[in-house]
This record gives C-alpha cells, structure tokens and sequence, in this order.
C-alpha cells in the first residue's frame, strides 16, 4: 500500500529530515513510527498524504506516485487517505457534527446520506450527544476524537495519524488506541507517529523506529 | 447533479453570511463601489443627454458670406450670380441688408431692431453647396473668403464639428475613467477578499488537506465578489438616479427658459443591465485574482 525507496527529504535551508529511507507498508498494517522529535516521523507522514513532495527518491501510495502526481489530482489523491493532526485542525466556526460533515461535503455528498455517516462516526467516537456543540467548548481528548471522526467518516482505506495522543492523559490516550484497533481490525491500514513506548507495548504491532531520518530499527510488538 | 446545485447553494449561503457578519464594512465597500460605478456611469448619462439636445439642431449645410459694407445690392446680386455658377455650388441666396433687418424683426428682435439709428447689417449670400461635406463646404469658404468683396464667411458646420469633436472627447474621457474605475472595483474587491482569507485561512488549509480542490475553496468567495459586485452597482445606479433627481428640475426650468422641452433621460433598462453585469463580473474577477493568489501562497506541496 506504501513504498517509500531511498527517499530523502531536504528542506530548504539543507536541514535533512529524511535520508535514503527506504520502508514499504501492507495494507490492514498497523504501524508505529517512533524516534525522538526531529527525527523525521512527522515529514515521512507528510510526505505520504502528499503534503509535502520528496526531495529525491519515490514515494508510492495506492499505486500512485507522489513525488510526480499533478496538482489537480492532488485533491483526488487525498480523499483517500484519513488525516489525523496532533493539533486537530479543526474549524471552530461551525458545530461538531458540521466539522464532520466537511469531507463529505467536499466529495459533493449531501442530504440524508451525508448526515447518517456523520452520525454513525460520531457513534464510533462516542461524540453523537455533542452534534451541536462548538469544538471549543470540547475537552482535549473530545476534540481529538472529533479530528479522528472526521478522518474516518468518508471511510479511507488508509489512516494516518501523528502523534494523536501527546497532549492527552493516559485514560484518553487509550480510548484512542482502542478505536485505532478497533479501525485495524475491520482492515483499515494504520501509521501511527508516537513517542509513546507504552502504548505500542500495550497494542502491538510493527514498530518503525526513525532516527536523524533514518530508520534505526523494525520490532514486532 | 444534485450535489453540484447543493453545493452551490451552499456557497451561496456562505457568501451571505460572511456579509451578515460584517455588515458595516460590507456596507462601506458597497458605497464605495457605487460611487466608483457612479461616476463614469453618471457622465455617460449626461454625454447622451447631451447628445440628444444636440440632435434637435439639424445641422444646415450653408456658408452665410457677410460682404462688405460699401458693396451695394446690385454689386451684391451681380456676386451672387457669379458665385452661382461655381461648380460646386448648389444655390445662391441674395439677403439684402433690409431683408436681413426685416427677419431679425421677425425674429423677435424688433425691440433691439428698432434701437439701432441705422441698419448695421451688410448685405449677405447664403450658400448651399454641391456636396454637403465638412471639408468640401471649408474649401469654399476659404474660396469665398479671399474674395475682394468678402467681409466674413461662416461655416455654419463649424460648430457642429466642434461639438462632435467634444462628444467624441467626451466619449474618450467616459471609456478611460470607466477602466480605470473598474479596475479600482476589481481591487477594492480583491482587498476585501483577501482580509477575509486571511481570516479563513484555517479552514482554507483543513479544507485542502482534506481534499477539497480549488474550485471548492474558491467558489464562495467568487460568489462573495459578484454579490458584493452586483450590490456595488446597484448602489451606484441608485447614486445616479439621486443625482438625476436633484438635477432633474433645474435642467427643465432651464429649458423651458430657452423655450425648449427637455428633460433628462435616466439610464434605460439595458443599460443598466449592462451596468449591473459588468459589476458583478468585475467583482467576480477581483475575488478570483485574490483567491487565486491566496491558494497559491498556502499551498506547500
């Protein structure tokens, strides 16, 4: 599902966050990547949901290549793909239940359809009873379960998701863990970015250990 | 299909509350906007109003040659005969000096007629020329005029010309102010536009992350600025018709003065179509540069 070959990540500057990485992810995976901060985690995620292009090497997801897909397909490209932000980026002008609406939206779904699956992912978060509530009136983990209803309510095959549970307290931080397992086991492929050793001790699954951009270690949990 | 109309509604609904939440400097873009349409559409409607009290004087196509004052009529009509015969001359009219007192008279004149001690006019040929041109009718009169009995040739074109010659700069002047003016409408648009991406940016940025493609992103601020376009020129037209208004009466007592009926003419339904659509479209296009612009500068990839 992913294929990253001697990948190299250079930002302008010359700081090298990524080098010659090479990594290839299966679908239905659950994969965390750990390593200190800095050490690349967060540039190999962007790279994968075509935020940021590489500077050199290939990066292949759902078949197609990042590093040369045109601007116009890059909208396309990114519907596929459940993107989950350790400061949520979420709006705040509008309700729980519209925040979720807005992928949808964007694929041009409306009407009832549109607001069943809304709901059936709030279900999933337990965040139904708060449709109407404004995001900032949310704890921190609610407005993280909200960022992750909306990554999931358009149904991706492919979930990323970097450093979901840093701000949050060991009870929160597991209830979405749970759901990320919960999502693994109906088949969703899952990268997790963390610097959580505990949590990958307690779920399982591959661990990618990055260092300085490089890929220092592979564990099965 | 469906989706397609939703989501433009939707946009639509977007577009008209960013003007509920900002009513004030919503309110204020407008007036400018207006009086930015105001202005060139204001002089165009004066230039036609113009034109039109123009068009009641039919232009006469004669050269009136004044002779001098010690010709006498028989010398006069012996002149005209002459003149008569020239190639290019259609006719020849012999006004004498108290025919010419007499018409004047006639004129409603008879007052300041009847105050002179002695009848100052010369006698005078009215001329028709062959071919009704402003430059065949200038070479007579330049013929005419070095005539040794020749006191002064009026081409009664002249001041024809010169008025066409204004209207046309009048014209000029309209069409120049008017781009410069629609481009002021597209950047007022443009400016606003941005200050409220500046404020959106966030959403703009979550919005593409999750795939929204630009079309998306952009079309509620396109609605934005045509709305904002269309309400600008509206104000403008209004702005006009006050204008219209206020000059109306004293345009008319002034003609009635010159015992002529006039009144001016507002803007007719097509143009004002015109006018509201070329509004609407310049704002729709300061809201695309700006958008445009906008996601260029947020996109990383």
């Amino acid at each position: 599902m992913i294929e990253l070959t001697d990948v190299t990540k250079r930002y302008p500057g010359g700081h090298e966050a990524l080098s010659n990485l090479n990594l290839a992810i299966e679908q239905g995976e659950l994969v965390f990547l750990t390593g200190h901060s800095g050490a690349g985690k967060s540039t190999l995620l962007k790279l994968v949901a075509a935020i940021e292009r590489p500077t050199s090497g290939h990066v292949i997801v759902n078949g197609q290549n990042v590093g040369r897909m045109k601007r116009a397909a890059l909208p396309y490209f990114r519907r596929n793909i459940g993107l989950i932000f350790q400061d949520h980026k979420l709006l705040y002008d509008r309700n729980v239940f519209d925040n979720v609406l807005l992928p949808l939206h964007i694929q041009g779904m409306t009407g009832a359809d549109a607001g069943k699956r809304v709901r059936a992912a709030l279900d999933k978060v337990g965040l139904l009873k708060k449709e109407k509530a404004r995001p900032i009136t949310l704890s921190g983990g609610e407005q993280q379960r909200l960022c992750i209803a909306r990554a999931i309510v358009s149904r991706p095959a492919l979930v990323l998701a970097d450093e979901p549970t840093a701000n949050l307290d060991d009870a929160y931080a597991r209830d979405i863990m749970d759901m990320f397992q919960a999502f693994n086991e109906v088949g969703v492929t899952l990268v997790i970015s963390t610097h959580d050793q505990d949590l990958i001790r307690r779920y399982g699954g591959r661990d990618v250990r990055l260092a300085y951009g490089r890929q220092v270690s592979e564990a099965m949990a | 299909m469906r989706a397609w109309l939703a989501h433009h509604l939707h946009s639509l609904a977007t577009a008209m509350r960013q003007f509920g939440e900002t009513p004030l400097s919503t309110l204020f873009t407008i007036l400018v906007i207006g009086v930015a349409v105001a202005l060139p559409a204001g002089l165009y409607l004066l230039l036609t109003n113009l034109d039109r009290a123009a068009d009641g004087v039919k232009p006469q196509a004669e050269l009136t040659l004044f002779l001098k004052l010690d010709i006498d009529a028989t010398a006069g009509r012996a002149l005209a005969e002459r003149i008569g015969q020239e190639a290019d001359v259609a006719e020849v009219r012999f006004i004498d000096r108290a025919e010419g007192i007499a018409r004047l008279e006639s004129a409603g004149l008879a007052d300041i007629a009847a105050g002179l001690p002695e009848n100052p006019l010369p006698h005078t040929l009215v001329i028709k020329p062959r071919e009704e041109t402003v430059t065949a009718m200038e070479a007579l009169g330049a013929r005419l005029q070095v005539l040794p009995e020749s006191e002064r040739v009026l081409l009664d074109s002249d001041w024809i010309k010169r008025l066409t010659a204004l209207m046309q700069l009048g014209r000029d002047l309209i069409f120049m102010l008017a781009v410069i003016l629609g481009l002021a409408l597209a950047a007022i648009t443009a400016n606003t536009i941005r200050l409220q991406i500046y404020a959106k940016r966030d959403e703009i940025e979550v919005a593409r992350l999750i795939g929204a493609t630009d079309r998306f992103i952009r079309r509620p601020y396109l609605y934005f600025g045509g709305i904002q376009g269309l309400a600008g020129g509206l104000s403008g037209w209004l702005l006009v018709m006050i204008g219209l208004g206020l000059l109306g009466d004293s345009v008319s007592q002034t003609a009635t003065a010159y015992g002529v009926e006039f009144s001016l003419q507002a803007l007719g339904l097509s143009e004002l179509i015109a006018l509201l659509s070329l509004s609407a479209s310049l704002g729709w296009l300061g809201a695309f540069l700006s958008v445009t612009h906008t996601l260029r500068e947020v996109e990383t990839f």
